[in-house]
């Protein structure tokens, strides 16, 4: 293959990775903002995600797209459900404290982690995708199932998007995320905030493990690497704002997918490691967000 | 806290170290072996202890310099045959000079940003030791050859594979960095350490130069973190990636905070418990993930103090 097609193949591959990326790093983005809860089990609730995507999907008989349909929409509710249920019997008892929060979901990560790991194994397992068409181009042929990733995020995102600046509940949440003492005396139920909005995060890493998960495979270790690209993303986006999420979550994979292409992954990796922990150093406002209040 | 009478401490740390000691003599062969351990470790724990204890900075990359340490001291050994105490010395001054970097990058962040930037370091030098496995062997780890640890004094030879030398050693290092820590926290420097976990501010109001106090404080912590991994490497013989995992930044945390931040003993008790509750528990189940990640939520919920933080507050305020 000649080095055009090649790159051609690489930006696609970085792009499927980008659009999951994204989502997983906008509820991570949402948590910090609106709680100041920086969620280090996140990664986790994206690996329970494919992990209940692998059993809804071959609880269910039938045609692959029936169980996939189920597992798109009952696998984020189960995960909302423990995040909320972690929410309350932990994190607010903290009263959201950063430091003390943060211990506490390296706690869940652990928890989860092994939970996995004992119910579910240490194999990796495939999830049939829905459909299997390839579209064929000039050079190569293309998995028509990534495409469909790609388009799905990307409508998530929109309305992602168009709740939170569109909508009351949005206006709830801004609200909060601004000043949070201003909201609760204005009569916003902050509390009840935090708790949707801690569970809205984890839902949205569990649907893109389901996205992804026909394509990779459910494994109990597999939360780790979302959750490091997803600080990344979270920090060279600026924490807390969406656009610059999705635009660092679209530069990350897009560069992450062409840098493994040509280069060691484990070199990638550091290269990429370091540059962000140096954007945080020097800008820690990110490359996009405003100055911090 | 109220003022803590000298000889009151100096006796409780004296008589510490002299039952360690004993214990020496008394111990099967098994807990001998895992006490020897647990000192090490614990000196991990108390270099850990006096960034987060006493300065109240939480970094959750202190593998790093545990691993600098273990690297410094094993590759010297195993790479250019250096002599024991030299390797030692090479694997401090890798963990200082390496402390002192990061200090210099990362204390210029706060609160979540430094937890992040430092995990984001010891995840960039864990990638390192992998990506030059030619040298470090990767996530296999090396094996530091018994006929290379051997501990010469004058005329006497010392083999540091000997469950007595190993546990000695293991003493005398726990001993020193425990004394030096009494005398760091009771000292004008560890005053204004707490000064400033307290309230910043407030510190640089009174005309403290806030970067270069902590700055000392994370070479500090980040060189005796360094000796114990040095000393891990040339007493337990093994080199490896794990070490620099992130998991092994979160242990010292948990045991700071099981035992009682911002108490010198705190670090060896939390140690102490958390290996044992391990320990026993892995007769039972493999899941010992699972029992770090309750005794976590359990610790930062019910117990923020720790085990002698609790006891200083209730009963003995003289703690140091």
């Amino acid at each position: 293959m000649h080095f055009g097609p090649h790159l051609l193949l690489a930006a696609l591959e970085g792009l499927v990775t980008s659009a999951v990326l994204a989502l997983t790093a906008l509820g991570l983005s949402l948590v910090f903002g609106v709680m100041r809860v920086v969620n280090v089990a996140h990664g986790e609730f994206f690996m329970l995600g494919a992990v209940l995507a692998w059993a809804i999907s071959t609880a269910i008989s039938g045609h692959p797209a029936l169980g996939f349909l189920a597992a798109l929409v009952l696998a984020p509710l189960i995960v909302g459900l423990i995040a909320l249920v972690s929410e309350r019997l932990v994190l607010r008892r903290l009263n959201y404290n950063p430091e003390a929060t943060i211990v506490a979901t390296i706690g869940m990560l652990y928890i989860i982690q092994q939970l996995a790991l004992t119910f579910y194994g240490p194999e990796a397992r495939p999830v049939e995708p829905p459909f299997s068409y390839r579209i064929l181009l000039p050079w190569f042929g293309y998995s028509g199932y990534k495409l469909w990733i790609i388009a799905a995020s990307a409508l998530l995102l929109v309305a992602t998007w168009f709740v939170l600046t569109r909508t009351k509940i949005g206006l709830v949440m801004r609200a909060t995320q601004y000043d949070s003492e201003t909201a609760q005396a204005f009569g916003i139920p902050v509390d009840r905030v935090y708790a949707g909005v801690f569970a809205l995060g984890a839902m949205l890493a569990a649907v893109a493990a389901v996205l992804i998960v026909p394509i990779s495979q459910a494994h109990y270790l597999m939360g780790q690497d979302p959750l490091l690209l997803s600080f990344i993303v979270v920090i060279i986006g600026g924490l807390g704002s969406l656009r610059g999420t999705v635009v660092a979550a679209v530069l990350i994979g897009l560069s992450d997918g062409i840098i493994s292409v040509f280069f060691s992954p484990t070199l990638a990796k550091i290269i990429a490691t370091l540059l962000v922990a140096m954007v945080l150093v020097f800008r820690p406002q990110g490359l996009f967000g405003t100055a911090s209040r | 806290m109220k003022e803590a009478s000298p000889a009151k401490a100096y006796t409780l740390h004296l008589g510490v170290i002299v039952l360690l000691f004993t214990l020496s003599f008394v111990l099967p062969e098994y807990h001998h072996g895992l006490l020897a351990r647990i000192m090490v470790l614990a000196v991990f724990a108390m270099g850990y202890n006096l960034l987060f204890g006493y300065v109240g900075l939480l970094s959750l990359g202190h593998a790093m310099f545990f691993s600098a340490g273990l690297y410094g001291a094993g590759l010297a050994v195993i790479h250019l045959g250096w002599s024991v105490p030299a390797a030692f010395a090479a694997g401090l001054a890798c963990g200082a000079l390496l402390a002192l970097v990061i200090g210099l990058l990362a204390l210029r962040t706060s609160g979540v940003a430094f937890m992040i930037v430092t995990m984001m370091f010891a995840q960039v030098f864990y990638l390192i030791i992998l990506y030059f496995a030619a040298w470090t062997g990767g996530d296999q780890g090396l094996v530091v050859p018994q006929s290379a640890r051997v501990l010469v004094l004058g005329d006497t030879s010392l083999g540091l594979t000997d469950p007595t030398v190993r546990y000695m050693s293991a003493l005398v290092l726990f001993s020193i960095v425990l004394l030096a820590a009494l005398g760091i926290v009771r000292s004008r420097y560890g005053r204004v350490l707490v000064a400033i976990r307290e309230n910043e501010e407030r510190t640089k109001m009174l005309g403290y130069d806030i970067f270069s106090n902590k700055l000392v404080a994370v070479v500090v912590s980040g060189t005796i973190c360094a000796a114990s991994g040095a000393a891990y490497a040339l007493l337990f013989g093994y080199v490896g990636s794990t070490f620099a995992s992130v998991q092994y930044s979160i242990l010292p945390l948990l045991w700071v905070l099981l035992g009682g931040a911002a108490t010198t003993l705190g670090p060896l008790i939390g140690t102490l418990f958390m290996y044992y509750v391990v320990d026993i528990t892995s007769g039972y189940t493999s899941a010992y993930l699972l029992i770090v990640g309750i005794a976590l939520i359990l610790l930062v919920l019910f117990f923020p103090r720790g085990i002698l933080g609790t006891i200083r507050q209730r009963w003995l305020g003289w703690l140091p």
